[in-house]
């Protein structure tokens, strides 16, 4: 479905993803885990189309998005929730969904599918809830909720997410990655970007290992979840202790 | 039947994205945690973040078998040794042995990658798998053990040697599938006609065979003296073990793991790659080790890549049994030749036994060669006339496949020593 080959990117002078090669297949979710500043906002950010690619390949469906606009690539099947969730916060929590939706309504005359809203509210019923609240007033659980509620309303064929569980309680995220992992089951197609390694390849089919803009790791989750580097690493263990 | 039909039948282009993805991140690895690479890269200038393309593997240096000797025992790993939960060694069929080492993650693969191998010669989880590998550094035992247990086979692992008790535990444990060189399988076979056991008593309906060369002449033999379906595999502990590759039941060539190995077939003169279809040495990256990740690994194996699809539906590519090696070619009187010609020579003469054992003199500046060969009894007791025959037959055959002259010496059954592991078939005396 997304097909990355020899990907290069960065801000000005500064190189942030090096080579960088990955896929996902449809009906998987593959995550990408890495430090602070290993480049995983900015992988997102260049597929979305919010930054040009210095070099490399980026197909979506075996077409060639590395130059297409940002709002093309969301009209094509593949949307971000983009990190910090970014919601609209002095508007609705239906107006905020209600332009997830806007570049499939906007051709129609703003003819408003009731039918995907009511489907997300089902995943949602929270924000059925809040329907008439403004965003700014959700908790921080329910915003994330509703970001993602806003890349479902474009029917996206792959939803990219930029790390959801940032700033939530334990309980929230568990909540927030097994609403993922239910899209997973349902027949979507996630690339997740963590820096919670342990809850992202927990859920996850397989993923990619970045750091300081190239993969040294990829394999599927269990691999991964087995692999020391990425215990001592990113799953906080510390084997020397529990050897002794 | 296959055992991951989703990667073993994947789709060429797939493929290709996923070798790509883990070579990039194999030697984002090597060059971080490989002191010998690292070095290696840096004095040749080489930036691996340009490798951008399978086709750019061939501006990486080689990896011999020197190198590996060179850091013996741990220099080549590429993980802490408090990760490494197996050490094994190289068989040393030439020279001293290397020494490498397997993750948890590296077992598993290992394993599943055998199993593949075990499926595609027909063995499934309902058979008995009788395990006449040394179980030892050697990776043959071990490797074959756990992919047959992987696979959920039932698993005996009896290792290598005494004969005849493999055979009585053949017959007792009704084993369906043995697992050894294919030259301790015609040994096992000679065995089993000798202590007057009908074949049509055993159970066996598979081998696989490897660790050795062998040819398709082998295989006749010991499919008709067995009475089984025999598949080769290849494997080599530098790269892992066995489970790099393996026959399936058309057996017509070896399918690659390529999903975990980039093979390269060089001409090893030149060291430029040969055209797909041509012959040469056998170069393996390795994309999914952990421990102990090689680029570009000069294996000295000769063979060839076979291009054609295959009727079982796999998509790896095949690779043409193992047909000698660089370092087994004997260069005699100028000439290239190879163990595996004569074997195939021999074969073809009625008479001759499987057995035979090249010497190679060198008589004043002269290379001088002589070929025991094994016969059938009758032709001892039969006159001078017929052994003569046959050995200007021989000579003949032999002349026109080699194009050098040797010797050739008839001997009874039994003279030529018999191996339980790898079948030692040239003695050089010559010293240079």
């Amino acid at each position: 479905m997304l097909k990355i080959r020899n990907l290069e990117v960065g801000y000005g002078k500064l190189k942030v993803l090096r080579r960088i090669s990955l896929h996902v297949d449809p009906g998987e979710i593959v995550t990408i885990i890495g430090a602070n500043g290993a480049g995983k906002t900015t992988m997102l950010n260049t597929i979305s189309g919010l930054l040009r690619p210095w070099a490399g390949e980026i197909t979506f469906n075996k077409e060639d998005i590395s130059k297409a606009r940002a709002e093309q690539i969301v009209f094509m099947g593949c949307s971000l929730v983009p990190e910090g969730r970014q919601v609209f916060s002095t508007m609705t929590v239906h107006e905020n969904l209600l332009l997830g939706g806007y570049v499939h309504h906007a051709k129609k005359r703003r003819h408003i599918s009731e039918e995907e809203l009511e489907r997300i509210l089902g995943i949602f019923p929270i924000l059925k809830e809040r329907d008439k609240q403004l965003a700014g007033t959700l908790s921080g659980g329910e915003q994330q909720m509703l970001a993602i509620g806003r890349a479902l309303m474009a029917k996206p064929k792959l939803i990219m997410m930029d790390e959801p569980s940032m700033g939530l309680a334990p309980l929230i995220v568990k909540e927030i990655f097994n609403i993922i992992k239910q899209l997973r089951d349902e027949g979507n197609t996630v690339l997740l970007v963590e820096q919670n390694a342990k809850a992202a390849l927990g859920i996850a089919d397989r993923g990619y290992v970045l750091e300081t803009g190239r993969i040294i790791l990829q394999g599927t989750a269990d691999d991964l979840l087995s692999n020391r580097d990425v215990q001592r690493a990113y799953l906080g263990r510390d084997l020397d202790a529990e050897n002794r | 039947m296959y055992w991951e039909q989703e990667k073993e039948c994947m789709s060429r282009e797939d493929l290709e994205q996923l070798q790509l993805e883990r070579l990039e991140s194999t030697l984002n690895r090597v060059h971080m945690n490989v002191p010998f690479y690292r070095k290696k890269f840096d004095e040749m200038n080489i930036d691996t973040d340009a490798i951008r393309s399978l086709k750019d593997l061939k501006r990486l240096p080689f990896t011999t078998k020197d190198d590996l000797r060179d850091n013996y025992p741990y220099g080549m790993f590429a993980v802490p040794l408090r990760d490494v939960v197996r050490v094994h060694a190289s068989s040393g069929t030439t020279g001293m042995s290397t020494v490498v080492g397997y993750t948890k993650n590296d077992i598993k693969t290992w394993s599943n990658l055998v199993a593949r191998v075990l499926t595609a010669g027909g063995v499934t989880k309902d058979d008995v798998v009788q395990i006449a590998f040394g179980y030892s550094l050697f990776t043959g035992g071990f490797g074959l053990h756990y992919g047959a247990e992987r696979l959920g086979a039932s698993v005996i692992p009896i290792s290598s040697g005494n004969t005849s008790r493999q055979i009585k535990i053949m017959q007792d444990f009704k084993t369906t599938a043995l697992v050894c060189t294919p030259s301790y399988a015609l040994l096992i076979a000679d065995t089993i006609r000798e202590m007057g056991i009908s074949i049509n008593s055993l159970s066996l309906k598979y081998g696989l065979f490897g660790a050795e060369p062998w040819s398709e002449n082998m295989r006749k033999e010991i499919q008709d003296k067995l009475k089984i379906i025999a598949t080769d595999n290849y494997g080599l502990s530098e790269v892992m073990g066995p489970g790099v590759a393996g026959e399936c039941l058309e057996q017509n060539g070896l399918h690659i793991n390529e999903d975990h190995f980039i093979i390269e077939i060089i001409n090893p003169d030149t060291l430029e790659p040969v055209p797909d279809g041509d012959t040469g040495e056998l170069v393996i990256t390795t994309l999914s080790k952990e421990a102990f990740p090689v680029v570009r690994f000069r294996t000295r194996d000769l063979t060839r890549i076979i291009t054609e699809p295959c009727p079982c539906g796999r998509t790896m590519r095949k690779m043409q049994r193992v047909m000698g090696r660089t370092d087994d070619m004997l260069i005699i009187k100028g000439v290239n030749v190879f163990p595996s010609q004569i074997e195939s020579v021999l074969f073809e003469i009625e008479g001759t036994e499987p057995h035979y054992q090249i010497i190679v003199d060198r008589k004043g500046a002269m290379d001088d060669v002589t070929v025991l060969v094994e016969v059938e009894e009758s032709i001892f007791f039969d006159q001078m006339k017929k052994q003569r025959e046959l050995i200007e037959l021989i000579k003949k055959r032999l002349a026109s496949e080699l194009g050098i002259s040797v010797e050739i010496r008839l001997v009874e059954k039994k003279t030529i020593e018999r191996s339980e592991g790898k079948a030692k078939r040239v003695i050089d005396n010559r010293k240079f």
